[in-house]
């Protein structure tokens, strides 16, 4: 029984078909991850998902009263807005002054209930923006490239959180990166996406398949190939025997 | 003591609304009601050229109104309201607002100036619409700025919650289940009432200023946007207060007096 379902969707913008013939499904309790290439539709797949943007073909099936939680790829809120973190957590469902304490210390936030959106650094913001999800009690959580910005210490802890609240309520992930030594940790079923669904598997599966080999970079070696390539971008050249612990992690 | 009869005269005359100032400071505390929250929303949602907007068509609506032989504030609701919803459907539709705003603000004013101007009895009136007149509210328009004010003020206290969602990020607000269109619609409607009922108070050019400068003033003093909102309709109390007696004091024209006295307020805070 699956909580959501997607059944040979496409979506189009101003003619231009951004995905095409998606069929994917995401069961109680499992951990699923889109992968994909920038301007690959995933973020589009999740909000189409959600009902944000419209289908052109096919249709969306939800549990009946599925609960969502959604943390969204990154929230601009205008420096003209004064908003507390504590008063976030009300919106739109107020909350007591117990629960919104709570939520905070399991995602690892306490005492930031005073403490202005706008002034938080980017770790605080994605937990917070996670206790804010979790609040609705969700039997799916969404997650938008919830780690963008984020170090790399800052990003594992991030998903080990998400791991420990999967265990501790049972609720199914679904969520986007581009990151495959994240997916490899974190998922249990990977869903790799250009414009239509190239490949899709366990981890292990999808990396070492043919077509997840030729999209994200032909005559390399798959996961190294993403790995290098995204860490190239926030390191120098320095850092090349990091690299190698990784690849055999 | 007893009151001399000049006194018992005075006290009277004040509760019947006699006096054209005290029906001209209730006719700005009033408004104030609806101005500081919806003016927060404004400043939020960087809506200012879209107030403009729709303040500059309710020239239009004057004008229509009296081609029309329909009440004035019937006419500006009217062409404020669908300048707002056109405005507001373009947004959504992603043109470039800044030129559009532009175009469709400044169009609004020239023709509702030229269409006044077919009415010569209203001619030389025309500073009324531009500017405001405040100090002409009459017991009926006062009833009107009140009403129009306070349905605001319920409008927006009823959405409250799902409004400042929507503002915050509108992926959000889908995700729990809002629909931010809808949301956006509410506060068109919000606008559309407050420019048609003050226009008689500040007039079309100064409508905008009413909105944002007291919100403006407020951000500075509130860490939630509940107490941006409430200082900003105390702020804009107090300044419309301070703006009639300014106009008193030195004769000067009541609806700038009263943008002045608003700006004056955010410089001492």
């Amino acid at each position: 029984m699956s909580l959501i379902a997607a059944e040979h969707i496409c979506v189009r913008f101003g003619g231009i078909e951004v995905l095409h013939d998606i069929t994917l499904s995401v069961a109680k309790g499992e951990i699923v991850t889109i992968l994909g290439p920038n301007g690959s539709g995933k973020s589009t797949l999740l909000r189409a998902l959600l009902g944000i943007v419209p289908v052109q073909g096919g249709r969306i099936l939800r549990q009946a009263g599925l609960r969502l939680g959604y943390v969204p790829q990154r929230l601009q809120i205008d420096r003209t807005m004064p908003i507390t973190v504590r008063r976030f957590l009300s919106l739109p469902v107020r909350i007591g002054e117990a629960e919104a304490r709570a939520v905070l210390a399991r995602v690892g936030a306490e005492g930031l209930g005073p403490r202005q959106m706008t002034d938080l650094s980017g770790g605080q913001l994605q937990r917070v923006l996670l206790a804010r999800a979790l609040l609705a009690d969700p039997d799916l959580l969404v997650l938008d490239e919830p780690t963008q910005g984020l170090d790399q210490p800052g990003e594992a802890a991030f998903y080990r959180l998400i791991e420990e609240v999967r265990q501790a309520t049972g609720m199914a992930v679904l969520m986007v990166s581009h990151d495959l030594h994240v997916v490899m940790a974190a998922s249990d079923r990977v869903i790799c996406l250009n414009g239509h669904i190239c490949c899709e598997g366990t981890p292990r599966v999808v990396s070492t398949a043919p077509e997840y080999r030729a999209l994200f970079g032909p005559g390399t070696k798959g996961a190294l190939a993403l790995y290098r390539h995204d860490h190239d971008h926030a390191h120098d050249d320095g850092h090349a025997h990091h690299h190698h612990e990784h690849d055999h992690a | 003591m007893r009151m001399t009869t000049d006194m018992r005269i005075t006290i009277m005359s004040m509760i019947m609304l006699d006096d054209f100032l005290v029906r001209a400071g209730l006719a700005g505390l009033g408004l104030s009601i609806a101005t500081g929250p919806l003016g927060a929303f404004v400043v939020w949602r960087r809506m200012a050229y879209f107030g403009d907007a729709t303040a500059h068509a309710a020239v239009l609506g004057v004008a229509l109104a009296l081609a029309t032989d329909l009440p004035i504030l019937a006419g500006t609701l009217v062409v404020a309201g669908a300048m707002a919803m056109t405005v507001a459907s373009l947004a959504a539709r992603g043109w470039a607002m800044d030129t559009t705003l532009g175009v469709l603000s400044h169009s609004a004013l020239a023709f509702g100036m030229v269409a006044i101007s077919f009415f010569p009895a209203v001619r030389t009136d025309l500073s009324a619409y531009l500017f405001g007149d405040i100090l002409a509210v009459g017991r009926a328009d006062l009833a009107l700025i009140w009403a129009g004010a306070l349905a605001v003020a319920a409008l927006l206290a009823w959405r409250w919650q799902r409004l400042l969602t929507a503002t915050l990020n509108e992926d959000l607000a889908h995700a729990s289940g809002i629909a931010p269109d809808r949301e956006r619609l509410v506060l068109v409607i919000a606008l559309a009432i407050v420019v048609a009922v003050a226009l008689k108070v500040v007039g079309a050019l100064l409508i905008a200023a009413m909105l944002i400068i007291p919100a403006a003033a407020a951000r500075a003093l509130a860490r939630t946007p509940e107490t941006m909102a409430v200082m900003a309709s105390i702020i804009g109390a107090l300044a419309s207060l301070a703006g009639l007696l300014l106009s008193l004091w030195r004769d000067t024209p009541t609806g700038p007096s009263i943008v002045v006295a608003r700006r004056g307020c955010s410089f001492c805070r």
